[in-house]
């Protein structure tokens, strides 16, 4: 008689085959990921645009603190990206989810590892990209404390699993409508312009941050951002706001996940 | 003949390609809400970096504002006819079906670029039609004949640009199967033409004159629009027009010769 084996020795063995073959199939395709580094160009595009406007210096910004925020919110969104509700709409649409559903283990883990092997492949290109920016202006990089570097890592890997609930709550409706992935462009609305990731909050008129901070969106870049770069930032309340807003989306997934299952019409089974 | 025979094509391609898309009819109001969100975004953007300013990099509001107007128009025009031919590309090349589309009696080039004609970019154009009138009206110049058609023509030959790049892009995945997203790299990068050229860097602005010609599809445009554009700029202008659409001509040829089919 075999002995039922202890189900956090289990947990590690799905892990760590989750991750290794998830990590060699982003290898094979790591052209595709160099790519998807570059195009977070985003705010070293708008870095450039701030530093020709006053507005920053206005809004309490020196020109060294700007051009670190905005590398950082680089870095936070390199490492932060989501992109599970086009593959989950895909394999919805295809069926290929069924036999996903077949397997003693909860599908959304299997993404999960994904991102989490991308991120993996991910840290050479963002090395390179940051190296290249320091050959540029090496006054763009800077050595942050090892405690700024700690939280901020921390803070940034609580920011991807905050977008990674908020997509797969959006990914949700891919059981219910064709097009759930047209839900995603909505959101990365609210994203861009209230994260922080296009300006920094210090700039904007003061109810319209009111506003900005009660939404879940400056905690995915702004406050990581911060921390990364050194500025003010008000630590507790950061991780708090990450925390809480955790905690109301994962019960809404797990929700959604579950209403939704039922409504699968498994294509092509 | 044979001209009209690929122009009635054309038509029947996107009269059929209409048709499908107009299953979707939600997504109407989902563009409309998109297009709303992230003009409303730039324009909230844009003032901030006017805040207690009057000019960036040497461009008022009101023209600043010309300037976000066409790039929505190039935006609108994107989703239209570029994202959804040109991003299925590597689709073909991946699942082998591009063989199939090379033995049909049309130009591939033609078939690739103009098979689908998606509605869904009309909010944006009409959006930036809309921002490029109300920036002119406001901005204090003298709106000549002249200038408008000069505008238009450079709008046009930025497009042609714009697509050059789009489809060159998309044919190296001839050669690299799953680059899908080096044409998401440009639409991320071209996001750069929201603000005029001269409000970046030196270093930036040259990176987008020659590099990157995002200059020659917002930012000259609208100068010529604001009757300060010169001939000069309007035949380099048009000279990189032709000059990109002839070089994504000859790379696809080039690409061809070197592909090896996913199926066979």
């Amino acid at each position: 008689m075999t002995r039922k084996r202890p189900r956090l020795v289990r947990a590690v063995r799905i892990a760590k085959a989750l991750l290794s073959t998830q990590y060699a199939y982003m290898l094979e395709y790591r052209a595709e990921i160099a790519l998807w580094a570059i195009s977070g160009v985003l705010p070293l595009i708008m870095l450039g645009v701030w530093q020709g406007s006053g507005a920053a210096t206005r809004a309490g910004l020196n020109p060294q603190q700007l051009s670190h925020y905005f590398v950082a919110a680089f870095v936070v969104r390199q490492f932060s990206v989501v992109w599970l509700i086009h593959v989950f709409e895909e394999d919805t649409l295809t069926g290929k989810l069924s036999p996903y559903l077949l397997q003693p283990l909860q599908p959304l883990w299997r993404y999960f590892c994904a991102h989490l092997a991308e991120q993996a492949t991910r840290i050479p290109f963002v090395g390179f990209l940051l190296i290249g920016l320091a050959t540029i202006n090496p006054d763009l990089l800077w050595r942050p404390s090892a405690g700024e570097l700690l939280w901020g890592i921390a803070a940034l890997w609580s920011a991807f699993i905050l977008r990674f609930l908020l997509q797969t709550l959006a990914a949700m409706l891919c059981f219910w409508s064709e097009r759930a992935a047209a839900l995603d462009r909505l959101l990365l609305i609210p994203y861009l312009f209230l994260s922080g990731l296009v300006a920094p909050l210090d700039t904007f008129p003061a109810s319209i941050k009111r506003i900005a901070l009660a939404t879940p969106f400056p905690a995915m870049v702004d406050f990581p951002a911060r921390l990364l770069s050194g500025l003010p930032v008000d630590l507790g309340g950061g991780l708090l706001s990450l925390l809480i807003w955790c905690l109301i989306l994962a019960p809404l997934c797990w929700w959604g996940w579950h209403q939704g299952v039922r409504r699968y019409g498994a294509m092509g089974a | 003949m044979r001209r009209s025979r690929t122009l009635a094509t054309v038509l029947q391609f996107w009269r059929s390609s209409l048709e499908a898309e107009s299953e979707y009819q939600l997504n109407l109001l989902l563009e409309c809400l998109a297009v709303a969100g992230n003009l409303g975004g730039s324009v909230f953007v844009l003032a901030l970096l006017f805040s207690g300013q009057s000019t960036l990099g040497g461009w008022r509001w009101d023209e600043a504002l010309i300037v976000l107007g066409l790039y929505t128009l190039l935006d609108g025009f994107t989703s239209c006819l570029l994202q959804p031919n040109l991003s299925k590309i590597v689709n073909h090349v991946q699942q082998g079906t591009l063989d199939f589309i090379l033995l049909k009696p049309v130009d591939t080039q033609l078939w690739l670029s103009l098979r689908c004609l998606s509605p869904w970019g009309c909010p944006a154009l009409v959006a930036g039609c809309v921002l490029v009138v109300l920036g002119l009206q406001r901005s204090a110049t003298v709106i000549q004949a002249e200038s408008i058609v000069l505008g238009a023509a450079l709008l046009l030959s930025g497009a042609a640009i714009l697509y050059s790049l789009w489809f060159s892009l998309a044919a190296l995945s001839i050669w690299f199967v799953k680059v899908w997203n080096a044409t998401e790299v440009l639409r991320y990068t071209l996001v750069a033409g929201r603000y005029p050229v001269s409000a970046y860097p030196p270093a930036l602005r040259l990176v987008f004159v020659f590099v990157l010609p995002v200059a020659f599809m917002t930012t000259v445009p609208s100068q010529a629009l604001l009757g300060q554009g010169t001939w000069q700029w309007a035949i380099g202008s048009v000279l990189m027009a032709a000059g990109s659409l002839l070089a994504s001509r000859w790379f696809w040829r080039f690409a061809l010769r070197h592909y090896t089919s996913a199926s066979s």
